[in-house]
């Protein structure tokens, strides 16, 4: 896996800036540097952005589905590992439908586990390791918050094959919110043990949550094909939903600093190699056996 | 050669492989089926939940039934819009899951964010009928189910969750 370990050696993309070329004719598979331009040039914008969407349900459902057996309580285990199957089951159909936008005969399962890290395009936050339960619950709040918005504005889209998937998974990610958002208000609202751990959890990940509402040449370019987002919308409709939960949690929300940002366009953290080692070797090991 | 009203019929006995108490018709998976003159037959089916793994079954299920009942082929789709809501479920069927002792599901959520602040409405026990009922898990033995327990009765109950 070269591709994966020099994703490893570049580490996390501090932000940049949003210095990314679009291929306009076909399908670029992967990252490829080319004179001229600082930022890596990406694929298809469609393709591109359906990965980006897939991306972030596989990986961070993947994390989740790392609690199965694991669990604080039996209720969590069942809870994790529920929502990391609706997280898997979004992907698969939005991994299938970027396989039919690239057009090279990709189906989901070649896209989940045959692709390295430098062509994921997940955002940081979602490969982030678990920690303990109150910091998977904490990122999955800030996620949740995120995806029900996305899933929001995706389903007016007139994208017909993104508006089905979204109008779907809207249902499932409010049930998430409402079980994320409950944990994050019981924890911050707990005990001097549980308050302190959770506000820890909130400070460390705060940093990976501006690349979420991060805009480039994707985002346009598929606005033309009929998937426009107002990621300033977005933005503002996630800090209300933020703030109210913070507030209800007796947590405090961080200053906005530097922001973590590189996931879209390839330049992740370690901890994505180590997860695709573990999520992709037995697919790898018997490629093509059917189970 | 099957008709419509076999191939209907016949889907009719496929039950859910994780509800058994119901049929998939019933469930509101079974969005259209169609029957050519040549008596091939297709079935357009839509997922309950994104993830679930009983649509393998449940395709497999559909497909044995109506190769049994004459099909001479047939054809499984997948499609995604509308996305199902248990608001699809008839009276029916919703007496056939409190009597298998799972709590039938209530009006799927139409508004927009949920909010913390409002409490859920106490679910009907299946099994006594008190509403001293407490949500102990909002996640269950399958996608579709959250775990309550009954007060009055001591009992233990799975709900079928409103989507």
């Amino acid at each position: 896996m070269s591709a994966a370990k020099s994703a490893v050696r570049s580490g996390g993309g501090h932000d940049e800036g949003d210095d990314v070329g679009v291929a306009t004719g076909q399908a670029v598979a992967g990252t490829r540097s080319v004179a001229g331009t600082r930022g890596p040039v990406l694929g298809a914008p469609l393709f591109e952005y359906l990965l980006r969407l897939g991306d972030d349900r596989l990986i961070l459902g993947h994390r989740l589905s790392e609690w199965c057996g694991h669990g604080p309580i039996l209720e969590e285990d069942i809870a994790t590992a529920n929502m990391a199957l609706d997280l898997i089951g979004q992907a698969a159909s939005l991994l299938q439908l970027a396989g039919e936008a690239e057009g090279q005969g990709r189906d989901e399962d070649a896209l989940a586990y045959f692709r390295d890290g430098v062509l994921f395009r997940n955002c940081l936050m979602v490969e982030q390791p678990n920690g303990d339960f109150g910091q998977t619950m904490m990122r999955q709040f800030l996620f949740d918050a995120f995806s029900v918005l996305q899933w929001e504005a995706l389903a007016q889209v007139s994208h017909t094959g993104v508006a089905a998937i979204a109008a779907k998974s809207l249902k499932e990610a409010k049930y998430h919110l409402r079980h994320s958002s409950g944990w994050v208000v019981r924890l911050g609202d707990g005990t001097a043990e549980s308050q302190a751990r959770v506000q820890r959890a909130l400070d460390s990940v705060w940093r990976f949550t501006g690349e979420l509402f991060g805009r480039d040449a994707v985002d346009d370019a598929v606005a033309a094909l009929g998937i426009p987002v107002d990621q300033a919308a977005m933005k503002s409709g996630w800090d209300a939903i933020v703030d109210e939960v913070l507030a209800r949690a007796t947590l405090v929300r961080p200053a906005d600093g530097p922001m973590q940002r590189g996931g879209r366009t390839g330049r992740h953290t370690e901890h994505l190699g180590h997860l695709l080692a573990t999520m992709q070797i037995v697919a790898r090991s018997h490629p093509g056996a059917r189970w | 050669m099957i008709t419509h009203e076999r191939a209907l019929a016949a889907i009719g006995t496929v039950p859910d492989p994780e509800v058994p108490a119901i049929s998939v018709v019933e469930l509101g998976v079974v969005r259209a089926v169609t029957v050519s003159d040549a008596g091939a037959v297709t079935v357009t089916i839509t997922p309950t939940y994104s993830g679930c793994p009983a649509m393998f079954e449940i395709e497999r299920d559909i497909r044995t039934a109506l190769e049994d009942a004459g099909a001479s082929r047939v054809e499984v789709r997948t499609v995604l819009s509308p996305a199902w809501t248990t608001d699809w479920m008839g009276p029916e069927a919703r007496e056939k899951l409190r009597a298998y002792g799972i709590a039938p599901p209530g009006r799927a959520e139409q508004d927009g964010l949920i909010t913390l602040t409002r409490a859920r409405p106490p679910v009907a026990c299946p099994f006594c009928g008190s509403h001293e009922t407490e949500l102990r898990s909002e996640f269950g033995s399958t996608a579709c189910k959250a775990i309550h327990v009954c007060r009055a009765c001591q009992q233990p109950f799975d709900e079928f969750k409103a989507i």
